[in-house]
């Protein structure tokens, strides 16, 4: 007792140095700089020392150089005397496109089962289950070579193939579209498109503030189809029609090494993508499925009994009021699987589709520039994430419920 | 004298009658689930030929066709031009080497001693109600590692040898998937921990690292973290210094589901109201005795789901090793067909069923876990 009396009459107690909350975490906070610096000394000097050992140049001169290998699927221009920088390129594109069409599906699928999930249909509702349970408990690995090297061997070899209505045709080679041929005129149809886009735009603002001061509505969708899709039709026909489709030619008849498909005319689409494609929006629809169902389910039912106490009609309640609280449930972790649908599309390198870890590998085969390869493929991923992130950082700031 | 009564007074309850019979029963059922309406039934029709049309040439090939016993390929092959169904002879000709990779065979019950031990110190743990649980997380946690790690690799004390050492590369199989996900966790669990509560300090300098470390391996796949600890790991490292690629592979797989395992932490840290943080100083606790004392068994309790779902994933993950040339489960079945011995065009398909069985039943256990767990913690906050 005489202690606290004698500190409450006094100047406050100075508590030593060592015992400063402040000073103490200026200490950890500089044990902890000064851990991660050597570390990094020891790594970057261990690094430089094996380098000049291995006599690997290290440094970005070699994606100049000629790659001297070729791709079975490319986007832009390459050839094997293209350079290892353009090989990269290649294999970055290739990346996004099979992760873009992986999203695509695998969110088509993904609320098709999620609504599936919550059908009072009890089939459809154990299918859905069963499909959400097989799927995202078996490896995605597995899963695509299950695609690649099971289910695409069973389908028609090289002279062969399945067609449907004469258009789209498949084979081990791949699957064969028409390819349209762009003449000259046809960039009034983009233009015609980008016009359609704006108009629509335009027109939704309209509709939206004339149903706030008149409450009369506007049928905004089905304009907005219109102006989209009507307009570049339009203009196509105006325009003369300036576009033909290249049909993929399957040779019959002729020596048997020529037999199949030219070379060259048409799309044509190489299973790895197909088998990819199919293992990536497969797994992540089943993950996406439940984020779906879990976000519908939770909207309360309350707000739905709100609505129809309303007047509103179980068409415009689930359209006005349950999907757009849905929504803000679902956008958060849907941003995150097309993340690592994305990141998953690196598994591309096992059946050589050649995505950007599948290029790197074959360049880091050839250069052994492995610090510079290694590097180039964490940044791109990376960014890809950041960027997801600040979207969905962005995305939450905007939907966040704004309360009282 | 006798009045007639015109009104009827029921005495006693008229006898219950049964419910419409299409309102009850399997009839009943079916009328409300399955064909309440047309697009109902339509739907319904759909689902079982859909249904039928994915099961029956499952069972087909993995049951009625199927060879069960045979020394060979031969026995597995398809019968005057039909179909071949699965080859389950060929599975149970390989059994040992999906399970135990090469391990030499007299010595694999070392394996059969760790799969025990391992068993016999996951279950009590697991189980929510067994006693002993402080002991046991420390046995398993703590002392299992130790000995598995001498019982699989070998332990040579000067010349005399107790247990022949057995070289990593020749693990293989499910010992390897094990070893991967099993000491992933296991390992990445203190460093999770740090860096959840690194990310939530309040000292600018170690927030920072934290999250630069978190972001960084969360936002990269794992494929290139192989590819970086089998590669660029050996730069790193003093000239002489050599690892084992099995340790490579490890250290990789730890620091990524670190990263994971920090989130996870962390959003059971959040969980933990901020009155027992009060509480605790106002006891005058310093800061390790508060989170080792009140704090993380509260928080770590709340995360065992997550930290379940973590596993599965990082489970499934391990399958990527045999990308980076080592032979895990799907990596030592891959490596199998190319035997000519047991060569059938059903080899693969057989393979990839039971590598997919495997995994299927080990994920969906331990989801069935997490989901148990969940309830069983959640019962005060449900609604």
């Amino acid at each position: 007792m005489s202690v606290m009396e004698q500190d409450s009459a006094g100047a406050p107690a100075r508590a030593s140095l060592m015992n400063d909350p402040k000073v103490r975490s200026i200490f950890y906070q500089l044990v902890l700089v000064v851990a991660v610096v050597a570390l990094g000394y020891f790594i970057v000097s261990n690094t430089i020392t094996n380098l000049e050992r291995q006599n690997i140049a290290s440094g970005w001169g070699f994606l100049e150089n000629t790659a001297g290998f070729g791709t079975n699927q490319s986007l832009v221009e390459y050839s094997e005397t293209s350079s290892y920088g353009r090989a990269l390129y290649v294999g970055f594109l290739n990346t996004l496109l099979v992760a873009a069409v992986g999203i695509f599906f695998a969110t088509l699928l993904g609320f098709i089962i999620g609504i599936a999930r919550l059908s009072n249909n009890w089939v459809i509702n154990r299918l859905a289950y069963c499909y959400v349970e097989l799927v995202r408990n078996i490896p995605l690995l597995l899963q695509i070579f299950f695609w690649y090297f099971a289910v695409l061997r069973a389908i028609p070899g090289k002279r062969e193939k399945w067609s449907i209505f004469d258009t789209f045709h498949l084979n081990i080679g791949g699957m064969r579209l028409p390819k349209p041929i762009w003449e000259p005129g046809s960039e009034w149809v983009g233009y015609a498109l980008i016009i359609g886009i704006i108009a629509s735009y335009f027109v939704s603002r309209w509709a939206r503030k004339r149903q706030e001061n008149t409450g009369q509505q506007f049928p905004v969708f089905w304009s907005a189809m219109g102006l989209i899709v009507g307009i570049p039709i339009i203009t196509y026909f105006v325009t003369g029609m300036p576009m033909t489709l290249e049909h993929p030619n399957f040779v019959e008849s002729g020596p048997i090494l020529r037999q199949g498909f030219e070379l060259n005319v048409g799309i044509n689409v190489i299973p790895e993508f197909l088998a990819l494609t199919a293992a990536l929006s497969i797994y992540t629809a089943s993950f996406i499925a439940e984020i779906v169902r879990a976000g519908i389910q939770a909207v309360s039912h309350g707000q739905t009994e709100a609505a129809h106490a309303l007047g509103l009609r179980n068409g415009p309640t689930l359209r006005l009021v349950i999907i757009p609280q849905a929504m803000r449930v679902i956008i958060p972790p849907l941003t995150s699987q097309y993340l690592n649908l994305t990141k998953n599309s690196s598994l591309a390198v096992a059946i050589a589709y050649p995505d950007l870890v599948s290029m790197g590998g074959t360049v880091l085969n050839q250069t052994g520039q492995a610090i510079e390869i290694i590097g180039i493929w964490m940044a791109v991923y990376l960014s890809l994430s950041l960027i997801t992130s600040a979207f969905m950082n962005w995305y939450n700031q905007r939907m966040a419920l704004v309360e009282r | 004298m006798s009045s007639t009564n015109l009104f009827h007074i029921r005495t006693e309850e008229a006898p219950h009658m049964a419910a419409p019979i299409s309102t009850t029963g399997i009839i009943g059922w079916m009328r409300q689930n399955l064909f309440s309406s047309i697009s109902n039934t339509v739907l319904t029709i759909i689902g079982i030929l859909l249904a039928y049309w994915l099961i029956a040439p499952l069972v087909q090939f993995a049951l009625i066709d199927a060879v069960w016993t045979g020394q060979n390929r031969d026995a597995c092959l398809p019968q005057d031009g039909g179909h071949s169904g699965a080859c389950w002879a060929y599975v149970k000709a390989y059994f040992p080497q999906f399970i135990y990779g090469r391990y030499p065979s007299e010595e694999v019950w070392r394996v059969n001693i760790v799969y025990a031990l391992f068993l016999l110190l996951l279950v009590p743990l697991a189980i929510p109600s067994a006693p002993f649980k402080r002991l046991n997380a420390i046995l398993f946690l703590i002392v299992f590692p130790i000995i598995a790690y001498y019982l699989l690799t070998g332990l040579v004390i000067g010349d005399w040898v107790v247990l022949p050492i057995v070289e990593t590369a020749v693990w293989g199989g499910l010992l390897v998937t094990l070893v991967i996900a099993v000491t992933g966790i296991v390992a990445s669990l203190p460093l999770g921990i740090a860096l959840a509560l690194g990310r939530r300090s309040k000292m600018p300098i170690i927030r920072t690292i934290s999250i630069v470390f978190i972001e960084f391996w969360r936002g990269v796949p794992l494929i290139t973290v192989l590819f970086m600890s089998s590669v660029m790991l050996p730069l790193f490292l003093p000239e002489g210094v050599t690892f084992d690629k099995l340790l490579r592979v490890l250290i990789g797989v730890t620091l990524f589901s670190a990263a994971y395992m920090a989130e996870v932490v962390r959003g059971g840290l959040q969980a933990i109201p901020k009155g027992q943080y009060e509480g605790a100083m106002a006891l005058g606790l310093r800061f390790w005795p508060m989170m080792y004392l009140i704090v993380l068994p509260q928080a770590l309790k709340l995360v065992i789901p997550g930290i379940v779902n973590t596993f599965i994933g990082l489970f499934k993950d391990t399958t990527l090793v045999l990308i980076v040339g080592m032979f895990d489960l799907l990596g030592q079945i891959q490596s199998s067909f190319t035997d000519p011995t047991w060569s059938t065009p059903s080899q693969g398909h057989t393979g990839y069923l039971f590598a997919a069985m495997v995994f299927w039943c080990f994920c969906f256990g331990m989801s069935r876990y997490s989901i148990f767990m969940e309830n069983k913690l959640h019962t005060g906050h449900k609604r």
